[in-house]
């Protein structure tokens, strides 16, 4: 049988809006893949680190303070860091369109804005993972 | 609130209506949906008659502006007297760029002012913290000592309007940098008016930016309202949020009464602690959200009204100030689109309007392009010009409680009061809000009313326009708002030299008398006042009381 795909959603920094995560956390598991939520408040080091503990395909970030550029930047940095590249990276929040191509040479491959379907997520995420 | 005869005529004929009229038009026209549903899911009928309120008593139950339930309006004038505060969130980058957006606004007309903070100031950090990487100004204002928030209000008459401070965990902290800069411009804190939101139940439910475990949260929200009543008499010290708690995903129903059940639950732990209901009751204001579904929204503020004067009677509370229930409201930021965001000019104005036909006190419209970024100075002077337009051209100010008396207002009104009731008996038997908090039984609630929402969204059973229907391949036409990238660099320079000039042994005094007043029970507020005073950050102030209290972890719940 196939691995199902592993998916952490994090929420890096100390951002408080956690209704789009955990959406997104039930609609993934509702796609047959393996959510790990780890909550709030995470530092960049701590996400790295419980994508290594954890073995994941896939790390969904989802941040609305506008701390993006630094924090989704900083994920990508530490998983090349660690030669983890071929962990596929996504993110979503409040993201204004001029920040999208910097992120996505940082390594965020997907980004999704607010009025996404949750199937283009799924899609998305089932189409671009490494394994 | 109709005679039994007339009641019965009108029943007699509602039931020939439907039998020989409606159902037969329905047959040549079926209805365009199987069911119609508001936002709670509440089933809406077709038509609602004197039949549906005829259980209300008019006096009892509906009454007078101004008089007990104060269902209707809290004042005897309303909008007749006085229009509602316009009063826009806002707050980014540092504290120059945000005085002079604060300016602006109050030149186009806006009348009260209301500071957004960014996230190291919500948690209480410094912006040299290592967990404020990032963070500094995207959502709201830097402010981490009393020499930012001189700068904040520099050149603005704080004697004359009334500042609203979205702040929580360290609401007391930040609240001693505004009464410290007004004592230090000669204003006496006898005089200055404001609210702080300083509601950390709602904080542990939905916005998630706490400090402190609850029992010390409480300890300082009560300390606030004892030091509020006795020396900042014109200050709300408390804004119970329901805003926050509809954004997370809850329906207009669980913002209700999970709102009013956090204040109840202020007013429970500031009467054990021998507090007079009557002293601290009247400067207890709340804050609701106004989200798209018109007319629940209209009944939920009336409702909110109704249930609070009654409640607030059971406890005891005697002063008429002390049971009407005042409210600021907020447009609802999670229903506005990325997709055409021009489009979210007209959401904004139908939810403004039913904030306003609600019986708001003070009103903040969002800015179209919120979905994407912190607003531009073009997109919020627009928004507040929506308000504008409602107060002075639409005639909706003209009378008291407009749509009072409607057979389908009433009658929703009452069934979201019922709602609550039944909300509140769920939590009681939890054992009441914060064990209910630490089951996790609200966020889980909200959590499963978000999901359904997008759920809804996704299969096309709810229409947002833009997003699944009427959507455009557009290209986004609207300018961004772009910070001052020097701004973090100034704050940091700004607190070395702080902490360099100050008066070293009165700031060590004061810290470590806060400390030890915090690991006993006195009222906190005056060694917070003379630590702000003698240039302690906020940083360092709430590190103080981190040390003592510890610190809050909720468990991640989906």
């Amino acid at each position: 049988m196939e691995r199902k795909i592993r998916v952490l959603v994090a929420k890096p920094g100390l951002d408080g809006h956690d209704r789009g995560a955990k959406i997104i956390a039930r609609a993934l598991r509702d796609a047959g893949m393996e959510v790990i939520y780890t909550g709030l408040h995470q530092t960049t080091e701590m996400i790295v680190e419980t994508a290594v503990q954890e073995d994941v395909n896939v790390i969904a970030l989802s941040l609305l303070s506008g701390a993006h550029m630094t924090l989704f930047t900083d994920v990508t940095k530490l998983l090349k860091e660690k030669k983890m590249e071929d962990v596929l990276v996504v993110g979503g929040g409040v993201i204004p369109e001029d920040d999208i191509p910097e992120l996505k040479k940082a390594g965020v491959s997907g980004i999704f804005g607010p009025g996404t379907h949750t199937e283009t997520i799924v899609k998305f995420i089932k189409k671009n993972v490494k394994r | 609130m109709y005679e039994k005869k007339g009641l019965n005529k009108i029943k007699d004929k509602r039931v020939d209506w439907e039998k020989n009229c409606h159902s037969k038009a329905v047959k040549n026209r079926p209805e365009r949906k199987k069911k119609f549903e508001n936002l709670s899911a509440s089933q809406i009928k077709s038509l609602y008659t004197p039949e549906d309120i005829a259980h209300l008593d008019y006096d009892k139950d509906v009454g007078f502006p101004g008089k007990y339930p104060f269902l209707r309006g809290v004042y005897p004038t309303m909008y007749r007297g006085q229009l509602w505060t316009m009063r826009q969130f806002s707050g980014f980058g540092s504290a120059e760029e945000t005085n002079n957006r604060y300016k602006y606004l109050l030149d186009h007309g806006e009348t009260g002012l209301s500071v957004a903070f960014d996230y190291p100031t919500l948690y209480g950090y410094d912006t040299d913290h290592p967990l404020a990487r990032g963070e500094f100004g995207k959502c709201g204002v830097a402010i981490s000592s009393l020499k930012d928030m001189e700068i904040l209000f520099s050149d603005i008459p704080i004697d004359k309007v009334t500042t609203s401070m979205t702040i929580n965990g360290p609401a007391a902290i930040v609240w001693a940098f505004y009464i410290a800069n007004a004592e230090n411009r000669g204003i006496s804190k006898g005089i200055i008016g404001g609210t702080i939101q300083n509601d950390i139940l709602k904080e542990y439910i939905a916005q998630k930016s706490w400090i402190f475990p609850p029992e010390p949260s409480m300890r300082l929200i009560v300390d606030t309202f004892e030091y509020g009543f006795k020396e900042v008499p014109r200050w709300n010290t408390i804004s119970i949020s329901g805003y926050h708690i509809r954004e997370a995903g809850s329906t207009a129903i669980q913002e209700l009464a999970f709102t009013l059940g956090d204040g109840l639950e202020y007013v429970r732990w500031a009467v054990k602690r021998g507090l007079k209901i009557d002293d601290f009751a009247p400067r207890l204001s709340f804050f609701f959200n106004a989200h798209n579904d018109f007319f629940e929204e209209i009944a939920k503020y009336r409702a909110a009204r109704r249930i609070w004067a009654k409640e607030m009677k059971k406890l005891g509370a005697k002063k008429d100030r002390s049971l009407l229930m005042r409210f600021h409201t907020q447009t609802a930021g999670c229903s506005l689109t990325a997709q055409q965001p021009e489009i979210n000019i007209v959401r904004v104005t139908m939810q403004a309007l039913a904030a306003v036909l609600g019986g708001t006190q003070s009103l903040h419209t969002n800015s179209m392009d919120e979905a994407l970024a912190l607003p531009s100075e073009k997109a919020v002077r627009i928004a507040l010009r929506t308000q504008q337009i409602i107060a002075e051209e639409s005639g909706v100010t003209d009378t008291i409680d407009p749509l009072g008396g409607s057979y389908y207002i009433e009658w929703l009104t009452d069934k979201m009061e019922e709602e609550t009731y039944r909300y509140f008996e769920k939590v009681e038997r939890l054992g009441g809000v914060i064990p209910a908090i630490e089951k996790g039984f609200f966020q889980r609630e909200i959590a499963e009313s978000a999901y359904k929402y997008q759920k809804e969204i996704d299969e096309n059973t709810r229409t947002i326009v833009g997003v699944n229907k009427h959507k455009m391949d557009e290209e986004l036409s609207i300018p961004i708002l772009k910070m001052d990238e020097k701004g973090e660099h100034r704050q940091v320079n700004r607190l070395k030299k702080l902490r360099k000039d100050r008066d070293q042994s009165k700031f060590d005094r004061n810290i470590s008398c806060l400390k030890k007043v915090a690991e006993g029970n006195d009222n906190l507020m005056p060694y917070i006042l003379d630590c702000v005073h003698s240039y302690a950050t906020l940083g360092e102030t709430c590190d103080v009381l981190r040390e003592v209290f510890g610190e809050y972890v909720e468990p991640a719940i989906y």
